[in-house]
């Protein structure tokens, strides 16, 4: 509905259209969240703007500020066999909704027996470098990643987040489906209509020799430009998108690395206790006699995002993290 | 104005120079923000600042406040200084938090200025502690909570609100009913037509009053300061008002009513209130004139002395996390 003329879309347009064509043909979607009808302007970013309007208010419902209570209506409305699409407006607001994510959304197949599921959607945006301090842009994916029965997903361009954004949906689990709130206005080529990207596969989107990075969302871009620039010294990297952080795909990553021989992790959440430390746990014991070298991390400090420019810019990831880390790998 | 006791001339005064300072403060911001000399994410009170000056008066140094991201003008009434928070605006080591916190989480303990939170609603569970531990030393001290008409409808409202009135906290509950809920408009979110309504529900009074209206929000902010004070209990107050520039300023509003917006701005209780002192005989226009002359010569000096200070060391990331080694 959305596209423009020439094929490209932004992140916004990808992810309005992947909820637009998925409640097409699933009349069981709905979608709660703050501002997110039309009236209100369809949401802060305008990411759900033109549903309300053509799908009518009673399945996109702008809800008060109350983020327990849409979880909870989410899941409830899950378990009565829809699949509902909750927006969380910032995913430091999902702090306030944690015991309905953690302790029932993540837990009722489980603690049922499997008589109850929960195919809920819980959409997020986070990201530092708009000044917006300590709790507006910190990425807690770690946290839901720890938890066990729930999917974590994200995404590195707009075709990307269109098709795992409809799989989130599909899937039978609850999905927390993380946006990136400067990677909003980015561009891509817009994705085939309904077409799906299989949840828990990962996605080498660079074939490389020397070094394996693993990334995912808008920091699979920076290791892109470190591979170009590296390239150019004949040291050749492998990066591969996560694209699904939980359950992740060890195959992929495994395999990558055996080639490679050596493996450096790159996400804009703090480094310690990330999900960096799991990758990394899993492929030494995995790998011990093929790593030519430790397993290395890129990640925040361990420290809130600060508010100061100079602080926030010392405090993200940036392209010269990886390429020191990668440095120090290929040493 | 209503139909109630005036305070005094000195507390009319008072309150007109808190209320004058926020908004010249507040057109400052608007004006360094546009013309790109500081730009900031900013949430503009203007228009709600007579709520904030009525509270203050009724305040001493000792007491304290937590308000939220759209709180500047309730921490300008609360005595915060320029310097130190302009110096936060622009990211500087000046700051009131060393330029860590930034425009959605201003602190100033020495003023009373606890908590500005960017979370709907979290200002008033840690107002309650603040309350409490006022009450267990026997301080005679009161906490203000600031929020918004929209909180009303998180859980952490009702929570604080039950607390509160089970332990007889001395806090004050004070929401700012602009209307508006970022984008959402009151009614549609709101399940009562009057906030104040739903202090019965927790066992305490609710008062709805016109936050406009410097002689009615006096009064009722005198009530439940005293009563808070006096070790009565908590006090729900719901002050009417309206946020003339938006959500977050640049916003485009058009979610909102174009005349109800029209209406409330052509009744900005500022001059109104202006008017109002000098035809009653408490102030000259050239006192007042004088006044807003000087308030806006501190503003400017302030935002001058935040843009020359320097940035904070990067060091400041390893520092304040946690506390530094204890012995
Ligand atoms: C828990 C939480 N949910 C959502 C938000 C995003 N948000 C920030 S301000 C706001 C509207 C609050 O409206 P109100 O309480 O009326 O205060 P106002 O901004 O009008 O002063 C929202 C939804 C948030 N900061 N925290
Ligand atoms: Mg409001």
């Amino acid at each position: 509905m959305m596209e423009s003329l020439n094929n490209q879309i932004t992140t916004v347009e990808a992810i309005n259209s992947a909820l637009a064509d998925a409640m097409t043909i699933e009349d069981g979607i709905i979608l709660l969240g703050e501002d997110v009808a039309d009236p209100e302007e369809g949401g802060v970013a305008g990411v759900t703007r033109g549903l309300s309007t053509r799908f009518g208010d009673s399945r996109v419902r702008s809800t008060p500020i109350s983020e327990q209570a849409i979880v909870g209506a989410g899941i409830g409305a899950a378990m009565a066999g829809m699949r509902p699409v909750v927006e969380i407006m910032m995913m430091n607001f999902a702090t306030v909704a944690m015991d309905m994510i953690v302790n029932h959304a993540a837990k009722l197949r489980f603690m049922s027996g499997g008589q109850t599921q929960v195919p809920l959607t819980i959409r997020m945006a986070t990201g530092a470098g708009l000044s917006t301090a300590g709790q507006h842009a910190d990425y807690l994916e770690a946290w839901f990643a720890h938890t066990a029965g729930i999917k974590v997903v994200t995404y590195s361009s707009p075709a990307e987040a269109y098709g795992l954004l409809q799989s989130c949906i599909f899937d039978n689990d609850p999905c927390i489906f993380i946006e990136n709130f400067i990677a909003y206005a980015q561009k891509g080529t817009a994705p085939e209509k309904n077409s799906r990207i299989p949840l828990g596969k990962a996605n080498i989107v660079r074939a490389g020799k020397h070094v394996t990075v693993v990334s995912y969302g808008p920091q699979v871009g920076i290791a892109l430009a470190v591979a170009e620039k590296l390239s150019a010294e004949g040291v050749e990297l492998e990066v591969v998108d996560l694209r699904t952080i939980s359950p992740w795909d060890k195959a992929t990553v495994l395999e990558s690395v055996k080639r490679t021989g050596r493996l450096v992790i790159n996400h804009e959440a703090v480094k310690a206790f990330g999900v960096g430390a799991e990758i990394a746990a899993v492929v030494q014991q995995e790998l011990w006699g093929d790593l030519l070298a430790p397993v290395r991390r890129v990640g925040a400090p361990s420290c809130p995002v600060p508010y100061s420019r100079p602080l926030e810019l010392a405090f993200m990831t940036s392209e010269a993290d990886l390429e020191n880390e990668i440095r120090l790998a290929l040493k | 104005m209503a139909n109630q006791d005036i305070p005094n001339q000195e507390i009319l005064l008072d309150m007109y120079k808190k209320s004058a300072l926020a908004k010249i403060n507040d057109e400052n911001a608007r004006r360094v923000i546009m013309n790109g000399s500081l730009p900031m994410i900013y949430y503009s009170p203007r228009g709600q600042e007579i709520i904030p000056a009525a509270i203050s008066v009724n305040l001493n140094n000792s007491d304290s406040i937590c308000t939220i991201y759209r709180g500047m003008h309730d921490m300008v009434c609360k005595g915060i200084p320029l310097e130190k928070l302009w110096g936060e605006y622009a990211g500087k080591s000046t700051g009131t938090c060393k330029g860590k916190g930034g425009p959605m989480h201003i602190t100033h303990p020495e003023t009373g200025c606890m908590l500005t939170t960017g979370i709907v609603g979290s200002s008033l569970p840690i107002a309650n502690g603040l309350a409490l531990s006022y009450q267990i030393k026997n301080e005679k001290k009161v906490c203000v909570a600031y929020f918004g008409d929209a909180a009303s409808n998180i859980g952490a409202f009702h929570e604080a609100l039950n607390m509160a009135s089970i332990w007889k906290l001395p806090v004050v509950f004070v929401c700012q009913n602009n209307r508006y809920g970022e984008h959402t408009k009151f009614e549609k979110a709101t399940s009562v037509t009057r906030i104040s309504d739903r202090a019965a529900a927790y066992g305490m009074p609710g008062i709805h009053v016109d936050g406009n209206d410097p002689v009615a929000m006096y009064n009722a902010a005198k009530t439940a300061i005293d009563r808070a004070r006096n070790g009565e209990g908590p006090t729900l107050i719901e002050a009417m008002t309206f946020r003339f520039y938006g959500h977050v300023f640049g916003d485009q509003d058009g979610y909102m009513d174009k005349e109800e917006k029209a209406k409330a701005m052509a009744e900005d209780p500022l001059p109104k209130f202006r008017a109002w002192l000098i035809e009653q005989g408490y102030a000259s226009e050239q006192v007042l004139m004088e006044l807003e002359v000087a308030f806006d010569k501190q503003v400017k000096e302030a935002i001058a002395s935040a843009l020359s200070a320097p940035w904070p060391e990067l060091d400041e990331l390893n520092i304040d996390v946690l506390a530094a080694a204890q012995h």
